[in-house]
C-alpha cells in the first residue's frame, strides 16, 4: 500500500504534465466519459446540441465544484459529509446580506460583501472542520457530522424555513450568467480544477497533502505541519462548498435552505471516487474528479432523455460507483 | 451476570448512562406528563425504529465499518412490508426482514468479494435501495391494507401496554447484547475491529464475521421498516433520509469507537435514547411556552450536542485510540 503511493506521488510529480493518455490509463474512467458520450450520440435523440451542452454544464458544475474539494479533502485521507448542508448555509446567507435593507440602499457594495460573506462562511466551516479533527483527534466522518447536521439548521433558522425569492440580475450572474456563451459557473469550475491541480503537482502544499494522505505520521515525522495542511484542506473544500451553493441560489433565484445541496455529499463523494481518488488518502486526480462529476450528471441525463425511470438513475449510480472503485482496486493490485 | 457489565465499565459508556439519568430527572421534575404512560409509549414506539438501525450500526462500527445504507433499506423494506400486508403480519414482517437481510448480504458481498471499502459499498447500496424502493413504490407512498392484522402490529399494544414494535426492539436488543458479550461471534466482531491483521493470523474467520454484522445491520434496518409501514399506513419510499447519519451519531455517544474494536450494545442504546430525548424536551419546552423553538432550532441544538459529546469522548478516551495508533 505504502509502495503504490510512494509511486503515485513520485510519478505525478515527475512527469508534471498531463496527457490525455496517462489520463486513460490512471483513471480509465476518461474512456467510460468518451463511451457515454458515444452512446448517447446513437440513442439519445437531439444529443448533438448547444442546448443539451448547456444543460448538463450548467448542472454538472456544482458538483464538480464541491467535488473537487471533496478530493482535496479524501487526498489527505479524510471525508467532509458537511459540503450539502454549507452549500446550503451560504446559498441562504448570500440573499440575506443583498435583501437587507443596506444591501437595498447601497446594491453594489452589498453584492461584493454578500459574497463575501457567503465565501466566508464556507471558510469558517471548513475551518472548524479541520480544527475538530485536529485538536481533538475526532474522525473526519464524526466531525463533519457536526456541521452536516448543524449548518443546515443553522440556514433554516435564519430563513425560518422559507424560500428566499430575489431579483438581482448582478447574483444571478454567478448561476445563469454566459462567458463567450459557456455557462459562468462551467467555467469557474475548470478555472477552480486547473487552479488547484497546479497547487497540488507545484506547491509545496500539494507534496505536503499527499504525504498526510500517504502517511500521517511519517509526515509529521519529517517536519510537516500535519495540523496546518489539513486545515487548509478543509478550508478549501468549506470555501468551494460556499461557492456551490451560491451557484445554486442564483441559477433558482431564490434560496431554499431546505433543498439547496441535500444529498451533495454523496454526489461529490462519488464524482471524486469515480474519478480516481482512493479513500485511504495520498491520491488527489483533481481532473479525474472533473470527468467523475461528468460521468455521473450524464448517465442521469441520458437515462432522464431516453424516459428512463427517475430513481433508476439512483441505481444506476449505485453501479457505476462499485464498478469504477472495483476496476481502480483491482488494477493497483 | 455481573461479567455482562464488564466491558462497559469505563467513562465512555458510563457517561452516556449518567447523562441519560440526569436528563430524565430533569424531565420529570420539569414536565408534568413527562413520566405518564402516554409520552413513555409513544417515545419508544417512535424511537424503537432508530434503536433497532443504531443497535446494527453498532455491530458494524465496532468491527471499524460503517453501514450508510440504512435509511435507505428501511424506506425498502417498509415498501414490501406494505405490499405484503394483505397477507398479515405473520407475512409482511418476513418478507420485509428478508429484504433488509438481502440488502445487508449484498453490502457484505460487496466489501468482503469485491474488497470495496464500507463506505464506499454501502454508499452505492444506500443509493441503489432507495432507488429500488422507488421504482417499487412507482414514486409514492404505498397504502397498506388496512383490513389484514398488519397495522395492528403498530398501532395496538402487548397486553395493552406495550407497543409491539417496543417489544421487536427489546427483542434484538438482549439478543444483540448476549451476542456481543457472551459468544464467539461477539468476541470476534471486537477482535476484528482492534486489529484486523492480527484477527486474521489468529484464526478469526475475518470475511464470514464481517458479513454476518452487515446482515444484522440490514436486517435490523428491514425489521424498521416494518415498524414505519405499520405504524404510519404506508410504505414510504422517501422516508429515512439522513437516518443512517442519526444511526450513528447515536452509536458515537454510547461510546462506541469508530475505528472499532471497543464498544457497547447498552450504551448504544443510551445513545440512541439520548439523542430522542433531546427532541423529546424540546416539544415539552414549546408546549410549557416559555420559548419557542421551531423545528429547525432542533437540528443546531442536536449538531451542539454532538459536539460536545465527541469533545468530551476525545479527552476521554483520547489515550487509547492514541496507543492504538488510529489517531
Amino acid at each position: 500500500m505504502t509502495m503504490t503511493k510512494a509511486t503515485d506521488m513520485t510519478g505525478s510529480s515527475a512527469s508534471g504534465k498531463m496527457n490525455f493518455g496517462q489520463l486513460a490509463r490512471d483513471n480509465g474512467t476518461f474512456l467510460a466519459l468518451i463511451a457515454l458520450i458515444l452512446i448517447n450520440m446513437i440513442i439519445t435523440p437531439n444529443f448533438l446540441q448547444v442546448q443539451t451542452l448547456y444543460v448538463n454544464l450548467t448542472q454538472v458544475a456544482t458538483i464538480a465544484i464541491v467535488a473537487i474539494g471533496m478530493t482535496l479533502v479524501i487526498a489527505s485521507a479524510g471525508i467532509d459529509l458537511s459540503v450539502g448542508a454549507v452549500m446550503a448555509l451560504s446559498g441562504a446567507l448570500a440573499p440575506f446580506v443583498f435583501l437587507s435593507e443596506f444591501g437595498m440602499a447601497s446594491p453594489g457594495l452589498a453584492l461584493v460583501l454578500s459574497i463575501a460573506v457567503a465565501l466566508l462562511a464556507g471558510l469558517l466551516c471548513g475551518m472548524f472542520n479541520g480544527w475538530l479533527i485536529n485538536q481533538f483527534a475526532i474522525q473526519p466522518i464524526v466531525a463533519t457530522l457536526v456541521l452536516f447536521i448543524a449548518a443546515r439548521g443553522l440556514a433554516q433558522v435564519l430563513t425560518n424555513g422559507n424560500l428566499q425569492v430575489f431579483d438581482n440580475p448582478a447574483f444571478e450572474f454567478i448561476g445563469s450568467g454566459r462567458v463567450l456563451g459557456i455557462p459562468f459557473q462551467a467555467l469557474m469550475a475548470v478555472a477552480f480544477a486547473l487552479i488547484l491541480s497546479w497547487v497540488v503537482r507545484r506547491t509545496a502544499y500539494g507534496r505536503y497533502l499527499l504525504a498526510v494522505g500517504g502517511n500521517a505520521k511519517a509526515a509529521r515525522l519529517s517536519g510537516i505541519s500535519v495540523n496546518r495542511v489539513r486545515l487548509a484542506t478543509y478550508a478549501i473544500c468549506g470555501v468551494l462548498a460556499g461557492f456551490a451553493g451560491m451557484v445554486v441560489s442564483a441559477i433558482n433565484s431564490a434560496s431554499d435552505a431546505n433543498q439547496t445541496g441535500q444529498l451533495m455529499e454523496l454526489d461529490a463523494i462519488a464524482a471524486a471516487v469515480v474519478g480516481g481518488s482512493n479513500l485511504m488518502g495520498g491520491k488527489a486526480p483533481i481532473i479525474g474528479a472533473l470527468i467523475g462529476a461528468a460521468i455521473i450528471q450524464l448517465v442521469k441525463y441520458t437515462l432522464l432523455a431516453n424516459g428512463v425511470h427517475d430513481a433508476v438513475a439512483l441505481i444506476a449510480k449505485a453501479v457505476i460507483i462499485i464498478l469504477a472503485v472495483y476496476f481502480q482496486f483491482n488494477r493497483s493490485e | 451476570m455481573f461479567g455482562m457489565f464488564n466491558r462497559s465499565r469505563d467513562l465512555r459508556t458510563e457517561g452516556v448512562w449518567i447523562a441519560v439519568v440526569l436528563v430524565v430527572i430533569f424531565a420529570t421534575l420539569r414536565y408534568d406528563n413527562f413520566m405518564g404512560l402516554y409520552n413513555v409509549q409513544t417515545f419508544f414506539g417512535y424511537n424503537s425504529m432508530f434503536i433497532l438501525i443504531a443497535l446494527g450500526m453498532a455491530l458494524v462500527i465496532m468491527t471499524g465499518g460503517i453501514d450508510l445504507s440504512v435509511g435507505s433499506v428501511v424506506a425498502l423494506s417498509s415498501v414490501v412490508a406494505a405490499y405484503a400486508s394483505p397477507y398479515g403480519i405473520e407475512v409482511a414482517l418476513p418478507a420485509a426482514l428478508l429484504t433488509g437481510i438481502a440488502a445487508g448480504a449484498i453490502n457484505a458481498f460487496l466489501i468482503t468479494k469485491m474488497r470495496i471499502v464500507p463506505f464506499i459499498a454501502t454508499l452505492a447500496m444506500m443509493l441503489g435501495a432507495r432507488g429500488m424502493a422507488l421504482v417499487l413504490a412507482d414514486n409514492k407512498s404505498v397504502s397498506v391494507d388496512w383490513t389484514s392484522n398488519f397495522t395492528k402490529f403498530g398501532l395496538t399494544r402487548a397486553f395493552g401496554l406495550i407497543p409491539w414494535a417496543v417489544i421487536l426492539a427489546a427483542v434484538v436488543f438482549l439478543a444483540l447484547w448476549i451476542m456481543l458479550e457472551r459468544t464467539t461471534l461477539g468476541r470476534r466482531i471486537l477482535t476484528i475491529g482492534g486489529n484486523p491483521e492480527a484477527a486474521k493470523l489468529m484464526g478469526v474467520p475475518v470475511n464470514q464475521t464481517l458479513a454476518i454484522t452487515y446482515i444484522i445491520s440490514g436486517a435490523c434496518a428491514g425489521l424498521a421498516g416494518v415498524i414505519l409501514a405499520s405504524g404510519f399506513g404506508a410504505g414510504q419510499p422517501l422516508e429515512g433520509l439522513g437516518w443512517e447519519l442519526s444511526a450513528i451519531a447515536s452509536v458515537v455517544v454510547g461510546g462506541t469507537l469508530l475505528t472499532g474494536g471497543v464498544g457497547s450494545i447498552p450504551a448504544t442504546l443510551a445513545g440512541a435514547v439520548l439523542l430522542g430525548l433531546i427532541f423529546n424536551i424540546l416539544n415539552f419546552e414549546n408546549g410549557l411556552g416559555v420559548i419557542s423553538l421551531s423545528a429547525y432550532w432542533q437540528s443546531v441544538i442536536r449538531g451542539g450536542f454532538l459536539l460536545i459529546v465527541v469533545i468530551l469522548q476525545s479527552r476521554s478516551g483520547g489515550g487509547l485510540a492514541r496507543r492504538r495508533g488510529t489517531t
